[in-house]
């Protein structure tokens, strides 16, 4: 935006982030979730990634990234209502 | 293992009976208008996703961690990745679903690329062939869990037969379905019943796998360390997921996601607001991640308890069983059959949508000549043959069963089918986010695509020696060795799902891009490719019918035999209100049918709709073709109009000239009108005196000798005057008529000024002093000498004659130019005024109506010989005094010029 101005006020530049947060928080658990690719398997010398392990992992990052995305979910949806309560 | 057949049939009606009630009451509560809140909430969205997790989930996820561990969660990841990363497709998708009245991704896909109903055809055609063993695969799940109850009855499997059993299961869902999928026309209307009911089967599968986790962890192993411990012990106790598999699968997993019908059904179709959608992007992923929470015990647990060669596929069922937990048994059994049923019902609804609005609404439109304007039901027609499609889906996915006899494992036809409707993907996508993809760029995608599935992915998987030959596999297609099914390029060495998934959605996204780029899509297509793009900016109308002709009354009758009377009627008040009109029909504005457009569209489709309204507004519907036409038109006019500005311009200069001329022509009658007064005075005076003195002559005896010679003279003078002025007249029609001969003849300029100098200055009274420049009189004139003489003794007489200075003084000045040779001949007197400049070369023109003896020819014949001699005479303005220039070509001078002396 060119036109528009270079600094915003605290709130709005909050909620930018928030949105930003919202679009990269994917591609966060996509980087995540791709880290088995680098795994050993069985047969390296130092032996594999127990499935505990693995399980424990995927789904931590799981739990997480749902956590995450519901916590976001919820201060955007809270912006947004502050936004309608009180339009500029 | 007291559980009988015959009981779980009973069960298994009353749970089904169960879900009809529970229909029957949300469609009842949403008919009323009550249970807003429920039906439309974001939890039943959520649910209503969990369609994704069918019997494939449900009892084929523990297999699968049975034989390959943790690559099961891949196909969880993938969707758990779109839902978390809502803002970037699903939000798009959504609002373009809302806003474009979208009933079906077939739909959808047609819509973006121009309405094309080929294009739909085309990706309905190849979703059921992706889907059909899919839901093959749900009918098989169910009967298979029946059987397990029905050998651990004791009964051996005789109390069952499979494809008999198969055949009611298909036929309940059918009935189910057709109830529920059509009892309205709008899908954008959503299905409450289904939703609901589906919602309901999501909560049953959901707490029946969780119940059985919870079993096998807490009363099986005796807690999480010890569940963890002996999944570390058991024979998948390491992470051994090949790296590409588990990149590609989870690629595939979130494609097909997107791309399934039943999943955009309830995605996209069913969605009501973004709210859901972002409430979905967090639950959703939570109801994935509890699905498969507890598979892998169940798979370690499964492995270890049961005896080697149970089919790892009905651990959730044959675990509590082996168990003897009848009822959790049980409960595990109503979420397999939920998991298939919700799958079946939802997939078989999206289908049939697709199947009846882009196949056969349009051959029976196509069939029906006087098309969408003639009397007929279309409403019954359309829900006939939505239920038509919901049977022959159905039948078809029975017949696959039939046909491949229930083999394989569930987990390889899920990811076939997934490969299948992946396909989709690059067109999705490339619609929804890129303005320049095109419709053939679509088309040769899918295309390529699906033919690499087909051929990679679906023939391959019925065997070796089935579908493809072993030499085939071996030597590649028409022993071609590049062609080999499970090594294209000749590529060896890859995993046969990676390989069939990476090659045909690489080659899809590869031709639909390249097509696309050298493609040039068509007016529609880019309309409704830059509202697609555009989606969340604006929304705006993507075509514009003229419907001036297209009576209200038409489409009323036409949208009352799709949409139905009362919705209809309802409708086009509401439109008549909102223009702020009375009655019942309101102006047939563009809006206004572009509004209906997209109501049609709900119920038939895009394509149809479009071309519904346009049979009825007819020849006066306006494509965008036609407005890009109108578009040349007014291109046309706009040049026609400047060519008729430049043509006004030309005639109004042309209008000046002949203004001007109008206004010569006015003077010259003046002139003539002067000069016939004057030459009949110039005529009369020497008649009046011959006349006179004649009579004398002849009357009176007594003249003197000197007196008769007096006389005589005078005569004499005034008939040479007349005959002067006779000549004068002769000669200038002569030189008009172009009927004067030249005499050629060379001699220096010098001589030839010389001699009309001579000749006017010696016949002059009062002196003329005239000044011939030096330069230039020694070029040889090769010309008629006479005639030009003649002009330049006219030239200088005149400036004796009309020179008004005290001393008057003629400068003659000759200069050799670019085209020729000029003669200035400028006197010091007072000039011509401007407008006499324009008619002094007239004839019988004199300067100021002066009384001359001259008749006023003398320009006007100097002005015609030297036309005749190739040059031109005319007046030279802004001098000091009376200025004439004399240009001769130089075809007129000898090249040869005599040294001057």
């Amino acid at each position: 935006m060119a036109n528009g101005p270079v600094f915003l006020e605290r709130r709005s530049y909050r909620a930018r982030r928030l949105m930003d947060a919202v679009r990269l928080l994917p591609l966060f658990g996509l980087a995540l979730w791709m880290v088995p690719l680098m795994w050993p398997l069985p047969q390296a010398e130092d032996g594999g990634i127990a499935m505990s392990t693995a399980l424990l992992y995927l789904f931590g990052v799981w739990l997480m990234l749902v956590a995450m995305r519901a916590v976001l979910w919820w201060k955007t949806a809270r912006l947004r209502e502050r936004e309608t309560d009180a339009p500029e | 293992m007291s559980v009988g057949i015959n009981q779980l049939i009973f069960v298994c009606l009353a749970y089904v009976v169960f879900l009809f009630v529970v229909a029957f009451l949300a469609e009842r509560a949403s008919a009323r208008g009550r249970f807003a809140a429920i039906l439309r909430s974001p939890l039943v969205y959520t649910l209503s996703l969990s369609i994704y997790c069918t019997a494939w989930t449900f009892y084929g996820a523990v297999g699968y961690a049975a034989r390959s561990g943790l690559e099961y969660l891949t196909i969880y990841l993938g969707p758990s990745l779109v839902m978390i990363g809502w803002w970037w497709i699903l939000r798009r998708l959504v609002s373009i679903g809302r806003s474009q009245r979208v009933t079906s991704i077939a739909d959808l896909i047609s819509s973006r690329y121009g309405k094309s109903n080929a294009l739909a055809i085309v990706v309905t055609l190849m979703a059921v062939i992706g889907v059909t063993p899919y839901i093959a695969l749900q009918l098989q799940s169910v009967v298979l869990s029946f059987s397990i109850f029905a050998t651990s009855d004791g009964g051996g499997g005789q109390g069952l037969h499979p494809i008999r059993a198969a055949f009611w299961v298909a036929m309940g869902l059918a009935l189910f379905t057709v109830l529920f999928g059509t009892r309205n026309l709008n899908v954008n209307e959503r299905h409450h019943g289904i939703v609901i009911a589906v919602a309901v089967e999501a909560v049953v599968k959901l707490v029946a796998l969780l119940a059985v986790g919870i079993f096998v962890v807490w009363g099986l192993a005796g807690g999480l360390t010890e569940m963890l411990a002996r999944i570390d012990a058991s024979d998948i106790g390491e992470w051994e997921v090949q790296s590409s598999r588990w990149a590609t699968l989870t690629l595939l997993s979130a494609a097909a996601f997107l791309c399934l019908p039943r999943m955009f059904q309830v995605m996209v179709v069913e969605n009501d607001d973004d709210r859901s959608l972002q409430i979905a992007s967090w639950a959703f992923p939570a109801y994935l991640m509890l699905m498969s929470l507890f598979v892998v015990p169940i798979a370690v647990v499964g492995l270890d308890l049961l005896p080697a060669g149970s089919n790892p596929d009905l651990f959730v069922l044959s675990l509590p069983l082996s168990q003897n937990q009848n009822g959790l048994a049980m409960l595990s059994f109503l979420g397999g059959f939920s998991s298939a049923t919700s799958m079946v019902i939802v997939a078989t609804l999206a289908l049939s949508t697709m199947v009846s609005n882009h196949i056969i609404m349009p051959v029976w439109l196509a069939l029906r000549q006087g098309g969408a304007a003639q009397s007929g039901d279309v409403r019954g027609v359309i829900i006939q043959s939505r239920r038509f499609c919901i049977l022959l889906v159905i039948a078809l996915g029975f017949l696959y069963y039939r046909a491949s006899g229930g083999s394989g494992a569930l987990a390889a036809i899920g990811t076939i089918s997934f490969g299948g409707v992946a396909q989709f993907l690059p067109a999705l996508l490339g619609g929804i986010f890129w303005r320049g993809a095109t419709r053939t760029g679509a088309f040769c995608g899918l295309g390529t695509g699906f033919a690499l599935w087909v051929f990679t992915m679906l023939l391959p998987s019925f065997g070796i020696d089935v579908a493809l030959s072993k030499e085939t596999f071996d030597q590649g297609l028409l022993g071609a060795g590049w062609l080999r099914p499970r090594a294209l390029f000749g590529i060896e060495g890859l995993d046969p799902t990676v390989h069939a998934v990476v090659w045909s959605l690489s080659l899809n996204t590869l031709v639909f891009t390249v097509i696309s780029i050298f493609s040039f899509p068509e007016p529609v297509e880019r309309l409704q490719g830059a509202q697609f793009v555009n989606v969340t900016d604006h929304a705006g109308p993507s075509r514009v019918w003229t419907a001036s002709v297209a009576g209200s009354e038409d489409l009323m009758i036409m949208s009352q035999r799709i949409m139905g009377a009362a919705e209809a009627q309802a409708f086009f008040r509401k439109q008549t209100q909102a223009q702020g009109l009375s009655g019942h029909l309101p102006e047939p504005t563009p809006a206004f049918i572009e509004a209906l457009e997209r109501e049609l569209a709900a119920s038939v489709g895009a394509a149809t709709a479009h071309a519904m309204v346009g049979q009825i507004v007819g020849g006066s519907s306006i494509s965008v073709q036609d407005l890009l036409a109108v578009a040349d038109e007014s291109a046309q006019m706009l040049e026609y109009s400047s060519q008729l500005e430049q043509k006004s311009r030309e005639l109004s200069v042309t209008a000046a000239q002949l203004r001007a001329a109008n206004e010569k022509l006015t003077q010259l009658s003046l002139q003539k009108d002067g000069f016939l007064s004057q030459i009949s005075h110039e005529l009369r005076t020497p008649m009046t005196s011959i006349r006179s003195f004649s009579e004398i002559l002849r009357d009176t005896g007594s003249l003197s000798e000197a007196d008769k010679t007096r006389y005589a003279s005078i005569i004499h003078a005034e008939t040479i005057r007349l005959t002067r002025l006779l000549d004068d007249l002769l000669d200038l029609s002569v030189l008009e008529n172009g009927q004067v001969s030249l005499h050629l003849g060379q001699e220096p300029l010098h001589a030839v000024l010389e001699r009309a100098v001579t000749t006017v200055v010696s016949g002059g009274e009062e002196g003329l002093h005239v000044r011939v420049a030096p330069q230039e009189t020694h070029v040889v004139l090769n010309t008629d000498l006479d005639r030009l003489v003649q002009v330049f003794i006219n030239l200088i007489s005149n400036a004796r004659k009309y020179c008004q200075a005290e001393t008057p003084e003629l400068t003659i000045t000759p200069r050799l130019t670019a085209t020729g040779l000029t003669i200035d001949f400028v006197d010091n007197g007072k000039g011509i005024a401007g407008d006499e400049q324009a008619v002094v070369f007239e004839k019988f023109y004199r300067v100021g109506g002066s009384q001359g003896d001259g008749a006023g020819l003398g320009l006007a014949i100097c002005q015609e010989i030297m036309e005749r001699l190739g040059g031109k005479v005319r007046y030279l303005a802004g001098m000091q005094g009376g200025a004439f220039q004399v240009t001769l070509p130089h075809k007129a001078l000898v090249v040869k010029t005599v040294p001057s002396p």
